[in-house]
C-alpha cells in the first residue's frame, strides 16, 4: 500500500468535537450497535471501515439525529457534540443537523437549479442578509467544493443534469453552504468512477482544514489515503478505533487485521 | 340444427383433437416425454385451436353477415309500388320478417305444413287467419308482395344456415385433422401455441380500441347530420340555448360549456387543497398503521356512485346553503333563492373528487425519492420546510396532471348536476344561480319520447362529441405531464 505514505500523519492531539459514550442502537429487537466509545477531533478526518451490516452507517446518521426518522430505531447513551448531549430534549434535531451536515451514498442534487441547490441551506437557515451575501456564499461554498470553475457558467441548469462526480461535489457544496462544524459522509465515493472519486478525496482533506469531518467507506485504500483517525466496526461492535497509520500497519486486534488484509469481510 | 348444438359440437371436437393430438405426440416419441419438442398438452392444444378457432372466425362472420345479405337480397325484390304512401321499405321488410317469423312458428308449432308455407299462391285471407290463431304476431294484413318476400327470405335464411354449419363443420374437421396430422415430435407445437395466444391477446387489446373508435365515428356522423339542418355558426358562437321542439331553436354551447367550467373550476377550488393535503398527510407525516386505515376509508368516497352525491347534494348540502345564504337565512343575505346552484353542485362535486386527487398525488408523492428527504433534512430543514422546498416541486408535474384528470372528470359528471345544479341555461357568475351543464342538456334532449331526425336532439350528439373532445385533449396532456415527471428518476 504504497498511499499510505501520502498523507501526513499529524499525532499532536486535537480538541474533541464529538465523544460518543457506551452508545447503544435498537432497530425493535435488533441491537445494531453495542457499546460503541468514539472520540472525533475537530479537523480531522476520521474514518469508520468495516464489512456491510456492520453497523457504521447507522453510528454515522447517529452523529446527526438522522435515525429520528425511522420509527423503531432506538438510541441509548451519550453523544456529546462540544460536550453537550445531543440527545438530550432541549436539543432540536433542525438545528442540530445544521452544524453537523451530512453527504449521502448516492448523489442526491434536488431537482432545483445548481444555484438553489446550494442556496437552499443558507435560505432556509437565513444566513443570507440579501441577494449579493446569498450569492457570495453560493460561490464561495461551490469553490470550496472544487466545482465553481465546472458551473460557474450554467448556475441556473438544473443540478441533476451534472455529471455523478459533478453531482457528488455539488452536494458537498450544498452541505458546506450551512458552515457545519462537522461534515458525515456516508461511502461518498461508491457511485462514483475512480477520477471522481479522487476529486472527491482530495476535496475531503482540504476540508479538513475548517471542518471535522467523517467519513464511512468501504475501500480501505480510500480510509488509508483521506483519514487521520480509523475505526473498524465489526458486527456492532467498535473493535479497534486509533490512528489510520498504526490500523493499517499494525493493529491491535486480530479481527482488524483479517479484515485489512482480506480474511474477513 | 339450433346454434348451441353446433357450438357444443365444436367444442367436443376440439376435446377430442385435444386428446387425440396429445396421445398422438406422446406416441411418436415412443411414450418418452423428453424425446417431444413441447410438453405434450401444447400439442393437444394446437389440434384444439386449430381445430376451433378458423371454424369459430367464419362461423362469427357469418352470423354478421348473413341478415344483410338476406335483406338486401329480399328487399330489392319488393316492387316499389308494394310500397304504401308515406311508410317506407325499412318498415315493409319489419312486416316481412315478422311474416316469415310467423310462418317459422306455425309450421313448428304444426298449425301448418312445410308445403303450405311455401305456397306462393296461397289464399292470403286464409293464411293470414290460420298465422293468427297460431298466436303469431301480425301488425296488418298480409299482401301479395309480402307474402312472396317474406318466403324467399325464409328460403333463403335456411338455405344459408345449413351451408353455414356446414362450412363451420367442414373447417374445424379440417383444421383438426390438419393438425393432427402435423403431430409429431419434432414439431414446435409450443411455439404455435404461443402464437396463438399472441393473436388472442391481440384481438382483445384491438376491440378496445376499435371501440373507441367506433364511439367517436357514431357521434361524428349524427354531429353532421346536426350541423346539415343547424348552423355551426349558431352552436359555437351563439350565446342562447333555447331549445324549441316547434322548430326555430337556439342552440349555443357556449352557456351550457360555461356553466359545466364553471361547476368543475368551483369543484376543483374544493377537491385540490384538500385532497392534496391529505395527500400530504397520509404520504409523509402518518405513521404505517394510520395510513393503512385512513387511506382505504379515503377511497370508499370513490366508490359511492354518483348518484347517491346528487342525492346529498339534493337534500342535505343544498338546503343546507339555502338556509345560510337564502332569504331568512342566518347570515340574512337572502343570495341564494332554491338549494339548485352553482355552488351546490360545485361542492358536491368537489367531495366526490378528493379522494382520486388524494390517491394519485399520494402515489406520486411517495414515488420521490427517500435521497430527496435526507439530504433536505440533512441539511437541517424541518418537516415541512422538506415538504413545500423538495417534495412538492418534485411532484408537482406528477400532481398537475392528477388535477387535470380531476378536472377531466368533473367536466364529464353527470349525475350530480342533473339534480344539482338546475335547468337554467344563462351565462352569468353568481355561484348561487342555479346554471345547466352540457351534459344535463344531454340527458334532457334525448330523454322522452324523442325521433333521431330534428336539430333538437341531434344536438345532444354535438355536445357530446363536444365534450369528448375537450376531456380527452385534459386526458391527453395530463398524461403526457404525468410522463414525462416519470422519466425524471429513471
Amino acid at each position: 500500500m504504497n498511499d499510505m505514505t501520502r498523507v501526513e500523519r499529524t499525532v499532536d492531539s486535537k480538541a474533541i468535537k464529538i465523544a460518543a459514550n457506551n452508545v447503544q442502537v435498537f432497530y425493535g429487537d435488533t441491537h445494531a450497535i453495542k457499546d460503541v466509545d468514539v472520540q472525533i477531533e475537530d479537523k480531522t478526518v476520521t474514518a469508520f471501515i468495516g464489512p456491510s451490516g456492520c453497523g457504521k452507517s447507522t453510528f454515522l446518521r447517529c452523529l446527526n439525529r438522522m435515525n429520528d426518522t425511522i420509527d423503531i430505531c432506538r438510541v441509548e447513551g451519550d453523544i456529546l457534540l462540544d460536550g453537550e448531549d445531543i440527545y438530550d430534549k432541549r436539543v432540536d434535531p433542525v438545528q442540530l443537523r445544521a452544524k453537523v451536515g451530512m453527504v449521502f451514498q448516492k448523489p442526491n442534487p434536488f431537482p432545483k437549479s445548481i444555484y438553489d441547490n446550494v442556496a437552499y441551506g443558507p435560505r432556509i437557515h437565513g444566513l443570507a442578509k440579501n441577494k449579493s451575501e446569498l450569492d457570495d456564499i453560493v460561490e464561495k461554498s461551490l469553490r470550496r467544493a472544487a466545482i465553481w470553475d465546472e458551473v460557474k457558467d450554467r448556475l441556473d441548469a438544473p443540478g441533476t443534469g451534472l455529471s455523478g462526480g459533478q453531482q457528488q461535489r455539488l452536494c458537498i457544496a450544498r452541505a458546506v453552504a450551512t458552515e457545519p462544524e462537522v461534515l458525515l459522509m456516508d461511502e461518498p465515493c461508491s457511485a462514483l468512477d475512480p477520477i471522481a472519486t479522487a476529486q472527491v478525496e482530495e476535496l475531503i482533506d482540504e476540508l479538513r482544514s475548517r471542518y471535522s469531518v467523517v467519513i464511512v467507506t468501504h475501500s480501505m485504500q480510500q480510509a488509508a489515503r483521506v483519514s487521520q483517525k480509523t475505526a473498524f466496526f465489526h458486527l456492532g461492535n467498535l473493535v479497534e478505533f486509533g490512528e489510520t497509520g498504526q490500523i493499517f500497519t499494525n493493529p491491535e486486534d486480530p479481527r482488524t487485521e483479517s479484515y485489512i488484509t482480506g480474511r474477513i469481510g | 340444427m339450433a346454434l348451441s348444438w353446433l357450438l357444443l359440437i365444436l367444442l367436443a371436437l376440439a376435446v377430442i383433437g385435444f386428446f387425440a393430438g396429445r396421445s398422438r405426440a406422446l406416441a411418436s416419441a415412443g411414450g418418452n416425454v423428453r424425446d417431444l419438442h413441447s410438453l405434450p398438452s401444447y400439442y393437444g392444444y394446437n389440434v384444439a385451436l386449430t381445430a376451433l378457432v378458423p371454424a369459430v372466425g367464419v362461423l362469427i362472420v357469418w352470423l354478421l353477415a348473413q341478415p344483410m345479405i338476406v335483406n338486401s337480397t329480399v328487399s330489392s325484390l319488393i316492387p316499389d309500388q308494394a310500397v304504401p304512401e308515406g311508410s317506407e321499405r325499412g318498415l315493409i321488410m319489419s312486416e316481412v320478417r315478422r311474416v316469415a317469423y310467423g310462418l317459422d312458428g306455425a309450421v313448428a308449432s304444426g298449425a301448418m305444413t312445410e308445403t303450405q308455407a311455401q305456397n306462393g299462391n296461397a289464399d292470403i285471407e286464409a293464411l293470414t287467419k290460420t298465422l293468427k290463431d297460431a298466436g303469431q304476431v301480425l301488425t296488418q294484413d298480409i299482401t301479395q308482395p309480402i307474402l312472396v318476400a317474406a318466403q324467399k327470405f325464409r328460403s333463403m335464411t335456411s338455405t344459408g344456415t345449413v351451408a353455414m354449419q356446414v362450412v363451420v363443420l367442414a373447417l374445424a374437421l379440417l383444421g383438426a385433422a390438419f393438425a393432427y396430422v402435423r403431430t409429431h415430435k419434432e414439431f414446435r407445437a409450443r411455439n404455435v401455441v404461443e402464437q396463438g395466444v399472441l393473436a388472442l391477446l391481440l384481438l382483445a387489446a384491438s376491440i378496445a380500441i376499435l371501440t373507441t373508435i367506433g364511439i367517436v365515428l357514431s357521434m361524428l356522423f349524427e354531429t353532421m347530420n346536426f350541423f346539415q339542418l343547424h348552423s355551426w355558426k349558431d352552436f359555437f358562437f351563439g350565446s342562447t340555448w333555447a331549445p324549441n321542439f316547434r322548430g326555430g331553436s337556439e342552440l349555443s354551447i357556449l352557456p351550457l360549456l360555461w356553466g359545466t367550467l364553471y361547476i368543475s373550476v368551483i369543484a376543483l377550488l374544493v377537491a385540490v387543497p384538500i385532497g392534496l393535503f391529505a395527500a400530504i398527510y397520509l404520504s409523509e407525516y402518518a405513521s404505517g398503521v394510520t395510513r393503512s386505515i385512513a387511506k382505504p376509508l379515503l377511497e370508499i368516497l370513490a366508490g359511492i356512485p354518483t348518484i347517491v352525491y346528487g342525492l346529498f347534494a339534493l337534500l342535505t348540502v343544498g338546503p343546507a346553503l339555502v338556509s345560510m345564504f337564502g332569504d331568512g337565512g342566518m347570515l340574512g343575505v337572502g343570495w341564494m333563492a332554491s338549494s339548485n346552484a352553482v355552488l351546490t353542485a360545485g361542492l358536491v362535486m368537489g367531495i366526490m373528487l378528493i379522494p382520486f386527487v388524494s390517491s394519485l398525488s399520494d402515489d406520486i408523492i411517495n414515488a420521490v425519492p427517500q435521497t430527496m428527504r435526507d439530504g433536505s433534512l440533512g441539511l437541517g430543514a424541518t418537516h415541512s420546510e422538506t415538504v413545500r422546498n423538495v417534495i412538492l416541486p418534485a411532484a408537482l408535474p406528477g400532481i398537475v396532471g392528477a388535477i387535470l384528470l380531476a378536472a377531466s372528470r368533473a367536466i364529464g359528471e353527470t349525475m350530480i348536476v342533473v339534480m344539482a345544479a338546475g335547468a337554467i341555461a344563462k351565462f352569468s357568475g353568481n355561484p348561487f344561480d342555479a346554471m345547466t351543464t352540457i351534459t344535463t342538456r344531454i340527458v334532457s334532449q334525448l330523454t322522452g319520447d324523442t325521433d333521431f331526425a330534428s336539430p333538437e336532439t341531434l344536438v345532444a350528439f354535438a355536445l357530446g362529441l363536444t365534450l369528448f373532445i375537450i376531456t380527452l385533449g385534459l386526458n391527453i396532456f395530463a398524461l403526457y405531464i404525468v410522463r414525462k415527471y416519470r422519466e425524471q428518476y429513471e
